[in-house]
């Protein structure tokens, strides 16, 4: 077990690589009362097409079922894991992305315990057909809640457009038809060759001695067999750099429009420091743009085109990146056309070093905001590292960012074929 | 584990609440100012914070005062509004990292304590008063923020389930109050308000974090010396009509997905003694995913994602939602009933109320991990004037019985069922 220091944030990380692929990390966090486990593997929604543990030839697999496996994940031959966590006063959880599938408890007592039922619920599949087509039922409800949610319909519509036939495109949950298809072997299928050990990575944050942590979780995985870890082979098609459509618009009963702008990732197949510093840039540079500091934001406010729910965000994995700005707006057209005239204006500006030193501060103190929250850490830590990137660099990173590197990811990122509007509005909207 | 120790300061017309720990990467200033609920000040109150956030005396725009802001570190400056039963509380937050963590030695915590009182006491005026242009906008961006409550529809349901079920009483107004209230305001009544406000409002500080106490204190008396001793909080509370006959009512919108809301009186709230039996009761009945609703309307039928009962503190209401399929409403509404008969009954086993026990235990120590969180848990004491620290309550949670459980649930009673169904057309 190697400890490594942080000095400038003040933490201690535990790592070790236990003998069966599992990458496992404790950070020790006095004064807290609650100790919080996430136990992530790498596959989420996009994880669509590949070749099965054992198998020669590639899969595709029904839309939606990452995140039907992490729902039926909760059940075995007892019943119901949810009530062994609650039992040791723990409060467990799990949540599906595109990229990773997140099991995870908070508890401020049993944590040995709640450990080892996180480890072993996860480490062990058990599915019916009945449990099955059970579950069907409850997702179907989940997924038409969503249906009625205009700003998570907004939020995929952009991603919609984006992409030609990245899976990202498509929702975490999938569709109604879509899980239909769904059957307890698909499951096994999907499990046995996402579950491994060796694509997995396990959390540890809270007030706890991270050598007994450690000592526990190899201990737990020495009695458990597992087939030699095998390269997963994941296959996407290639994707365009161009967006697939430039404009759609979701007739939805809503009071006020939505309208969200997005631009899509070039290149997107960082990974690392390439990766870390390109996300921290563009953050970086949108914050400069719109953020509540800037001449953008006040025009638009005063301007009547925004209100508080306007906000913007840039995500990146493996494959691909996306921006998204936006928000709800009485005036979505013109809306649009002053995010595009602004960022088209910001383009032929100058960064002054004032400018941006202003905006890595800002960062930096955010940041720090960021580590008060254990959950967080271990969430953010783990995405972090499926990227080959490390959280506990974000500060070091921020602060050798140049306005000269600034510049460059401003001209390549914001290229307006790679820029694309969904818009909700109810039938009898006009502007 | 021994929880942060809070320390009271009485000033004049502000009581300061210092929490110190070395926990976080950055320090909090919290600011509540609270007011009774009523119709005449809740769109004031919602709008109030934020104007004050457009601009002080010495940075007259957003812009201005968001550029100190960033040079700061990134302090986070965020207002919020909330309804604590039938008190109004508007809360302002400043939040600065750590000066130990940055390679720079400005005082931050300092600065903060004057920025908040500067963002209180010297708002951006013009003419002796708010700035018109920033009062429309603010107006503005209220309303829209109002009607997106429509767009959210478990909100919506929310709302709308409080107002009819309280119809009469200050708890029925939504914390924003309404786009009327919000156009009726002018520049001449705001800034009447805001006056108001800094001498009748009950304000409390909160400051956590690794703070030097004797310096912070000094420098709050200074900064806010200008509020002037007020009445004591006197805790009167409305108490909850009787229910006569359960109140039935149905909306129709153009959604997929039925939200069933149902509304029950508890007559019991966090003054009273039995406040924690209470919480043992909605913990067994719909808090958690061992809870009679999420076993019986998700698990064994299938009829929902999710299906919970939330209990407010102080108004004593303990509301479940679901999200169901129209046609499942009688079946869902028959099975939400039963199981709180079953509550009545006494119909849960020891190990049960072990184990809501264990699980209520673990949210409130929690709840204490967050600078938010221990400031909203000591705050509750402000709201009712009953003292009840994170150990006393974690001991009362420990000493309920069965048989308190069953007492308490006997006095509960359903008020409103009210569903926001699809447009007959659509069914």
């Amino acid at each position: 077990m190697k400890p490594v220091q942080f000095q400038q944030v003040d933490e201690t990380l535990y790592h070790e690589k236990l003998d069966n692929g599992l990458d496992v990390y404790v950070l020790p966090k006095k004064g807290f009362n609650k100790t919080f486990a996430t136990f992530t593997t790498k596959y989420g929604s996009i994880d669509q097409k590949f070749t099965p543990l054992g198998k020669e030839d590639a899969i595709t697999v029904p839309d939606g079922i990452a995140h039907f496996l992490e729902h039926k994940m909760f059940e075995d031959e007892e019943g119901d894991v949810f009530q062994d966590f609650s039992k040791q006063g723990a409060s467990a959880n799990a949540f599906t992305s595109f990229t990773r599938t997140a099991y995870l408890f908070s508890s401020t007592n049993n944590v040995e315990k709640n450990l080892d039922t996180l480890l072993n619920f996860v480490q062990h599949p058990y599915f019916t057909e009945e449990s099955v087509e059970k579950e069907k039922g409850i997702i179907n409800q989940e997924i038409t809640m969503y249906d009625d949610n205009p700003d998570w319909r907004a939020y995929f519509g952009v991603i919609e457009n984006m992409f030609y036939h990245h899976p990202v495109k498509i929702d975490i949950a999938g569709t109604i038809e879509s899980i239909s298809n769904i059957t307890k072997d698909l499951l096994y299928t999907c499990y046995e060759t996402f579950y491994h050990p060796a694509n997995m990575l396990l959390f540890v944050i809270g007030p706890v001695d991270p050598e007994k942590i450690m000592e526990q979780v190899r201990e737990n995985q020495l009695k458990k067999e597992f087939a030699a870890p095998e390269e997963i082979k994941r296959f996407f098609e290639v994707e365009p750099d161009v967006v697939a459509k430039e404009k759609s618009v979701i007739t939805m009963p809503v009071q006020t429009p939505k309208c969200l702008m997005g631009f899509k990732e070039t290149g997107a197949s960082r990974q690392g420091d390439d990766l870390l510093k390109r996300e921290l840039s563009l953050n970086i540079l949108l914050d400069l743009m719109f953020g509540q500091s800037s001449d953008n934001y006040q025009t638009l406010f005063d301007e009547g085109l925004i209100d508080d729910s306007f906000s913007f965000d840039h995500s990146a994995e493996e494959g691909f990146g996306f921006t998204i700005i936006g928000g709800d707006t009485k005036y979505p057209d013109k809306l649009a056309k002053r995010i595009k005239h602004m960022i088209e204006t910001f383009k032929q500006s100058n960064l002054t070093e004032d400018q941006v030193n202003r905006a890595i501060k800002k960062k930096i103190g955010s940041f720090l905001r960021s580590l008060n929250s254990p959950e967080y850490i271990a969430n953010q830590f783990t995405r972090y590292q499926f990227n080959d990137m490390n959280l506990f660099e974000v500060v070091p990173m921020l602060e050798s960012i140049t306005p000269n590197e600034l510049t460059e990811v401003l001209q390549d990122h914001f290229q307006f074929d790679r820029f694309t509007v969904c818009q909700v509005k109810a039938e009898e909207f006009k502007e | 584990m021994t929880q942060i120790e809070e320390r009271i300061h009485e000033l004049k017309g502000l009581t300061v609440h210092s929490m110190n720990t070395n926990k976080y990467k950055t320090n909090s200033l919290i600011l509540m100012l609270k007011a009774p609920l009523t119709k005449e000040t809740v769109a004031m109150r919602a709008l109030l914070p934020h104007i004050l956030q457009n601009g002080t005396s010495k940075s007259p725009s957003r812009k201005q005062l968001r550029e100190r802001l960033d040079d700061m570190y990134g302090a986070m400056l965020a207002t919020d509004v909330q309804k604590k039963g039938e008190e109004h509380v508007i809360s302002i937050r400043l939040d600065v990292a750590n000066e130990r963590y940055l390679s720079d030695t400005t005082p931050l915590f300092d600065n903060a304590i004057s920025l908040l009182a500067e963002v209180i006491f010297q708002p951006q005026l013009e003419d002796g008063k708010f700035v018109s242009s920033v009062v429309e906008n603010e107006k503005r961006s209220l309303k829209q923020r109002i009607q997106s409550v429509y767009d959210d529809k478990m909100r919506y349901a929310n709302v709308r389930v409080t107002e009819e079920m309280c119809k009469g009483e200050p708890f029925a107004l939504t914390a924003f109050g309404t786009e009327e209230d919000v156009d009726a305001i002018t520049v001449d009544s705001i800034y009447k308000y805001y006056q108001e406000v800094l001498k009748n409002n009950q304000f409390d500080l909160y400051m956590v974090g690794a703070i030097d106490e004797e310096q912070a204190m000094s420098s709050v008396a200074e900064k806010f010396s200008a509020l002037v001793e007020r009445d004591k909080n006197t805790f009167e509370t409305i108490a909850s009509p009787e229910v006569k006959e359960i109140n039935v009512v149905n909306d129709e919108q153009d959604v997929k997905q039925g939200k069933l809301h149902m509304g029950f009186r508890t007559y019991t709230t966090y003054a009273d003694d039995d406040y924690v039996a209470m919480q043992v009761c909605n913990g067994l009945y719909g808090a958690f995913s061992h809870s009679k609703l999420f076993i019986n309307v998700r698990e064994k039928e299938s009829l929902a994602y999710y299906a919970a009962s939330r209990f407010e503190s102080h108004k004593g209401i303990m509301m479940v939602m679901s999200g169901i399929e129209f046609a499942k409403y009688e079946r869902a509404v028959e099975i939400i009933k039963e199981q709180f008969e079953a509550m009545k009954q006494g119909e849960f086993t020891e190990a049960e109320v072990e184990q809501t026990k264990a699980m209520l235990k673990n949210q409130l120590l929690e709840t204490a991990d967050v600078a938010r969180g221990i400031v909203e848990l000591s705050y509750h004491q402000v709201v009712s004037g009953k003292k009840r620290s994170i150990d006393e309550w974690m001991q009362q949670i420990d000493e309920v019985t069965k048989e308190d459980i069953i007492r308490i649930a006997q006095k509960v009673k359903l008020d409103t069922i009210y569903f926001l169904k699809g447009k007959e057309e659509n069914q």
